[in-house]
């Protein structure tokens, strides 16, 4: 047990709290161990399962439905292709090949040196912006070539490419497995209150009764 | 590949959107580069839909979005004040859901909404939860969109800071939290009954039907609102300047403005602001005030008017206006507002194969006929797309999609040419219209271009060389 580190279990539990079932914290949490290790663990599964009520089979067979939890170790940077029918028509299928030649893997591996792992993926919603990439998550718009070879270059030496991604986006670029680098945080002194149906049975406080619209 | 160059009007802090002449009623702060910020927001009139609606009746605020006529912009656009009436009397707690899973293939609108001005979305949310007297609201968010999630979780930070969000909103009575959730990547959560399944920590896959509505049996079985993102945002407008106002913009049966996304192969591609029901889609193409026409010495072959999921339309259908109503009839939707134009050098073979490619692999599995058929129309087309095609093949891709879509596929559009016009949406064999929608390329491009299926099958080379065999006499 104890996969995520200290801070992390406070942020799971901050995390589970909001919502009026755990089970419900399942996807979050599953990023927060992907955040942490890059990747969803065995232990991060037992983990999960603990904090959501839930067994580990059934945080494997709910997190495995969804593409973006990886169950093995991918590389620093996960380069998302997107080959769908806007990127297409401007020639999205070229610059995967680009892709694929330039760090000499296909799409679904990860080259050798552990840095980049490469995905051909499916529309993003930068579709006016074709062809696009994404580098762990992060937008690069009307892509050449060119572009790619420098956000490659500057991942090798360290530097951010956000700037470069002409989607108003800078910054350093995060570890894979971080989406926001912000987390929502609701002061208790100001929260509403989860309202689990079990426990409320009345309309909330600003809506009028039935009684009382009647009269 | 195509050269890009940035546009004329394109602004570089709002990347996709052009600011073309017209209303801006959920565009307007895009113009300032902080708009995304609580100090832009109340400078520019935020929160005043909501103070608006705070100061009357929770059934006042319903009946004013009720009476705009607000169309659901997620895709299949009900009306959203009566989907709100759909909640049973009596029983409570109710949710919101956002939804803003957006990834329908060619839909590029609530991500930019989300990231530019996320308050606007939160006075939608706080004002959808008022009216209604929804208890909780869970911002569901794609997985992929990172950047809208952080602006989103600054925006609500600085909402709870600032006594907009959470308990006792603006010294009232009315307190609500807004949980920002995420996804992980699977677009059939885009289904508003696949979004609670996630929601609740599950798979993704959608609930069989009846109930229809989710305001009926929702999240954790109790009534409950799932609304898009692009329609929450018009709340605050709606509020702050009244129905009346709102039905001054666009046509009697779609009034407002709305956002469409057009890609592809025009000179501008870019998410315009455009009149709803009045603009056409001559217009928004060729118009200078849009997307100024087929990029240069190209001209229009087809273009989709709804997303993926959408039936192909022609050069005949351009003076159609972006009305739901029009395009439904004429066979087809207007969907998400993702348009996606193509030239003649568009291998529609490949674009087919493209774009039932992306819902076979995002087929939940629940339904066989689409589990089972997406998969083999997949493998089909890719035959025929290198070479291997069998004559039967054509006819076989329109069976499978039968078996999918029973009956006459609806393109209303083909009647002139002897085939059944029938009205869209498509019967179908499965809980969702998912399966269905990767019938939606194959029988357009099948019935307007089956020449160029034929040319890509009778093209295949038969085998000619003679293979030797060890060990037999010749």
């Amino acid at each position: 047990m104890g996969f995520f580190t200290p801070a992390n279990e406070k942020v799971a539990a901050d995390i589970a709290s909001r919502y009026p079932r755990r089970r419900s914290a399942m996807i979050p949490l599953l990023h927060l161990a992907q955040e942490q290790e890059g990747w969803v663990t065995g232990p991060a599964m037992e983990q999960i399962a603990e904090l959501t009520g839930t067994t580990p089979v059934e945080v494997l067979g709910t997190g495995s439905f969804y593409e973006m939890f990886k169950f093995h170790p991918v590389g620093r940077y996960l380069v998302n292709v997107c080959t769908n029918i806007s990127c297409q028509l401007l020639g999205a299928d070229d610059l995967l090949e680009h892709v694929e030649s330039s760090l000499g893997v296909r799409a679904g591996s990860t080259t050798a040196d552990g840095l980049f792992t490469v995905e051909e993926v499916e529309c993003v919603a930068a579709c006016t912006e074709a062809p696009c990439f994404t580098v762990n998550y992060r937008y690069f718009h009307r892509a050449t070539a060119d572009l790619f070879d420098e956000v490659v270059a500057d991942l090798r030496t360290g530097e951010s490419p956000l700037a470069r991604g002409g989607a108003a986006d800078d910054g350093p670029m995060p570890e894979h497995g971080t989406l926001a680098r912000n987390r929502q945080r609701i002061p208790i002194r100001s929260r509403a209150g989860v309202v689990p149906p079990e426990d409320v049975n009345d309309p909330p406080a600003w809506m009028p009764t039935e009684a009382a619209a009647d009269g | 590949m195509a050269e890009p160059t940035l546009p004329d009007g394109y602004i570089a802090h709002a990347p996709g959107f052009i600011a073309n002449d017209g209303p801006k009623l959920i565009t307007g702060r895009f113009a300032h580069e902080d708009s995304f910020t609580l100090e832009r927001f109340l400078a520019t009139g935020g929160y005043q839909g909501l103070r608006t609606a705070l100061g009357r009746a929770p059934a006042e605020v319903h009946a004013e979005v009720r009476e705009a006529t607000l169309l659901g912009r997620g895709g299949a656009g009900f009306p959203a004040g009566v989907k709100w009436g759909f909640c049973p009397e009596g029983v409570w707690p109710r949710y919101l859901v956002v939804n803003g899973d957006e990834s329908e293939p060619g839909t590029y609108k609530d991500r930019l909404l989300m990231e530019r001005d996320p308050h606007q979305l939160i006075e939608g949310i706080l004002i959808a939860c008022y009216a209604v007297g929804l208890s909780q609201a869970f911002l569901y968010v794609r997985g992929e969109m990172a950047l809208a999630q952080e602006r989103l979780a600054t925006a609500l930070d600085e909402a709870y800071a600032a006594g907009y969000v959470g308990a006792e909103i603006c010294g009232s009575n009315f307190s609500v939290d807004v949980v920002l959730h995420w996804g992980a990547g699977a677009y059939i959560v885009g289904e508003e009954t696949a979004l609670i399944e996630s929601l609740e920590g599950n798979r993704g896959m959608p609930r069989l039907k009846p109930p229809y509505f989710p305001a009926a049996i929702g999240l954790y079985g109790q009534p409950t609102i799932v609304n898009n993102v692009e329609t929450l945002a018009n709340l605050g407008w709606i509020l702050a300047n009244g129905a009346d106002a709102y039905k001054g913009h666009g046509s009697d049966a779609s009034p407002g403005t709305r956002l469409f996304a057009v890609s592809g192969h025009v000179r501008r591609p870019g998410i315009y602001e455009v009149e709803h029901g009045v603009t056409t889609f001559r217009e928004l193409f060729y118009g200078d005030n849009f997307c100024r026409g087929i990029r240069d010495g190209h001209e229009l072959k087809t273009f989709i008017p709804g997303g993926g999921s959408a039936p192909w339309f022609f050069e005949e259908h351009l003076d159609l206006p972006l009305e739901g109503r029009v395009v439904g009839e004429a066979g087809s939707m207007l969907g998400s507002g993702a348009i996606v134009v193509m030239d003649e050098t568009t291998d529609t073979v490949k674009a087919c194969l493209r774009i039932v490619q992306f819902f076979a692999r995002e087929s939940c599995g629940k339904c066989s006929p689409c589990r089972e058929g997406t998969g083999w129309q997949e493998q089909i087309l890719q035959r025929i797309l290198n070479g291997h095609g069998r004559p039967s093949d054509i006819d076989l891709l329109l069976d499978i999609g039968d078996n999918i879509s029973p009956g006459p596929y609806p393109v209303a559009a083909f009647a002139e040419q002897g085939l059944d016009a029938v009205s869209f949406p498509p019967r179908q064999t499965t809980i969702c219209p998912l399966g269905p929608s990767a019938v939606a390329p194959i029988v357009s491009t099948i019935r307007r271009f089956r020449h160029e299926f034929e040319a890509r099958i009778t093209r295949r080379d038969p085998i000619t060389v003679a293979v030797p065999v060890e060990g037999v006499a010749s």
